[in-house]
């Protein structure tokens, strides 16, 4: 035991940092120098590569809380967020759940990767899928009124519930597998148990399983809530003139309007935003590890 | 019993319901691709005719060979750095290492749009301004973190002891990472790998701030294609692109599976 945490310290950081110095040098300039710099930006009038003058400013956090657009927007896409955040559990937990405790041996494994694997894929590519079934004239009206007797018009492209369903369909596979993890976990003999004690089916899922299950519930919700909110394609695909929402118009700023300092505030917000979120459940997930 | 039996068949059924929900749009889109009407019109004719006018379409196809150089590329960086960080966060105890570890996570954490923007601001205020290279800058630094994991986890099944018996045989460093810990790690090395190209391959949104008309690549170039109006070949590219992707994600699993059980 000894001879092996010799090996482990051997060095120290002085002969660790040949091997780790271009990994985190890379990362320091493609990702927390850009963040640094956003919030610099943030803070001024224009940008101080284009030969304008330029100054510091706080107008741009000024323009957030004294317009109530942004405020609205950001509001809008909380709720998208969370909307979101709830059909992907109502949808993804019991189909964990049914991979975990239902299905056994090889199948399980199978459709286990069926059911992560669109996750893996492009999602622009399946996003715009959603675009043909939905629309008028799509899949999904051709084949409802070739079936029903009657004639209706589903019309679902452009609106509301289409960003809804393409971003469940975006997100559900997280939940399934973040949920997956924790139930699999969970011992069958505590579930036995709970039952044979007189307990009823929904007692045990009340009082045995979602509570066991809860880290995998807080991680699917937190990594599915957070891009949500930040989500901008997937609303100006499927959601056309309805799909204004926080993220829309961050890239608005960035290659339409050209207000990069007012863009890098609205960006700051949500990351601001995004940290609170992750911080709220970082207990959760710890006690969990 | 009875009721058992009913609940677990409702399960299999739920399932294969939520199966139906994730294909059937993918299916359908790949079908319409071989469809003859432009507007997707049924009765279903099949064509070939709009994969035939890819081969005609200049720009989709230069975005298409960006995709991959850029992507080929940041596999190659990202393997090398990768591996050699979670080698050094293996090897060796030092102050700060958890710190380090964590810096991993903002990169995988924090919206696309966020840091998409944050480099695109950057980068223009240092110098390197968009394009190619400035897109494979991110797309390394957005792979990286992911190798680092999974070349961790595969290093946590490795005995040092390994390392200490071949350099008490004789072998220099060179010669124990050479032959003993990389031939080990190997299934982790190639499962990041393919993840860091699927990473870069289906990588849109930070693509999208960094890229100039000339300079793109396939996702962004699609999503200029949507937005101004479907067409079937958006349709087929799109479709070979699922295929690739998930062929690749199947891959992945092979090999990280691999990692998981030896």
């Amino acid at each position: 035991m000894a001879a092996q945490g010799a090996i482990a310290s051997r060095g120290g950081l002085r002969s660790a940092l040949p091997l780790l110095a271009p990994a985190y040098l890379w990362l320091t300039v493609a990702i927390f120098l850009p963040l640094s710099a956003m919030v610099f930006f943030s803070f001024m009038t224009e940008l101080p590569l284009s030969g304008k003058p330029w100054a510091f400013t706080l107008g741009n956090y000024a323009a957030f809380f004294s317009q109530g657009l942004y405020l609205t927007l950001l509001l809008a896409s909380l709720r998208l967020g969370l909307e979101v955040t709830l059909w992907c559990i109502l949808i993804g937990y019991p189909a964990a759940y049914v991979l975990a405790k239902v299905l056994k041996g090889r199948s399980r494994e199978a459709i286990f990767l069926l059911v992560i694997l669109p996750f893996w894929s492009n999602g622009l590519v399946r996003i715009f899928s959603w675009a043909m079934v939905l629309r008028e004239g799509g899949i999904l009206d051709t084949a409802l009124n070739a079936v029903l007797p009657f004639k209706i018009n589903i019309d679902l492209m452009y609106s509301y519930p289409a960003v809804i369903i393409g971003l469940v369909h975006s997100y559900v596979p997280y939940m399934v597998l973040t949920c997956y993890l924790t139930l699999q976990a969970i011992d069958d003999s505590l579930i036995e148990a709970g039952r044979s004690l007189g307990a009823s089916r929904l007692q045990v899922l009340k009082r045995v399983i979602i509570p066991l299950s809860m880290p995998g519930l807080v991680a699917g919700a937190a990594l599915i809530f957070v891009p949500v909110v930040g989500s901008f394609m997937e609303p100006r695909i499927l959601g056309g003139r309805t799909g204004t929402f926080y993220g829309t118009v961050i890239e608005d700023q960035f290659v339409a309007v050209f207000n990069w300092p007012l863009g890098a505030a609205l960006s700051f917000i949500l990351l601001a935003v995004v940290l609170v979120i992750l911080a709220l459940a970082a207990p959760v997930l710890r006690r969990a590890a | 019993m009875m009721t058992t039996r009913i609940l677990e068949w409702l399960g299999r059924l739920y399932i294969w319901l939520l199966l139906a929900f994730l294909y059937l749009p993918i299916i359908i889109m790949a079908l319409m691709s071989f469809n003859v009407s432009p507007f997707y019109q049924l009765p279903f004719e099949w064509t070939t005719e709009w994969y035939a006018s890819l081969w005609q379409n200049d720009q989709l196809i230069l975005a298409t060979w960006n995709s991959i150089e850029i992507a080929v590329i940041t596999t190659i960086i990202c393997v090398v750095l990768g591996s050699a960080a979670s080698l050094a966060l293996y090897r060796h105890e030092f102050r700060g290492k958890k710190f380090l570890q964590a810096l991993l996570f903002p990169p995988i954490a924090i919206p696309w749009l966020i840091t998409g923007t944050a480099m695109l601001i950057f980068f223009f205020g240092v110098g390197i301004g968009r394009g190619l290279f400035a897109i494979l800058l991110g797309h390394v630094a957005l792979a990286l973190p992911y190798v680092i994991v999974v070349v961790s986890a595969r290093l946590q099944t490795f005995a040092p002891e390994l390392e200490e018996a071949a350099r008490s045989l004789g072998a220099n460093q060179w010669q124990v990472t050479n032959r003993v810990t990389l031939p080990w790690i190997m299934p982790g090395v190639i499962a990041g790998g393919l993840f860091a190209f699927a990473v870069s391959f289906d990588q849109f949104v930070v693509s999208y701030f960094l890229a100039t008309p000339g300079q793109t690549t396939l996702p962004v170039e699609i999503y200029a294609a949507i937005r101004k109006g479907f067409t079937p070949e958006i349709n087929a590219v799109s479709t070979i692109i699922i295929v690739v992707s998930m062929a690749l994600m199947l891959l992945t699993a092979r090999f990280f599976k691999f990692g998981g059980e030896k």
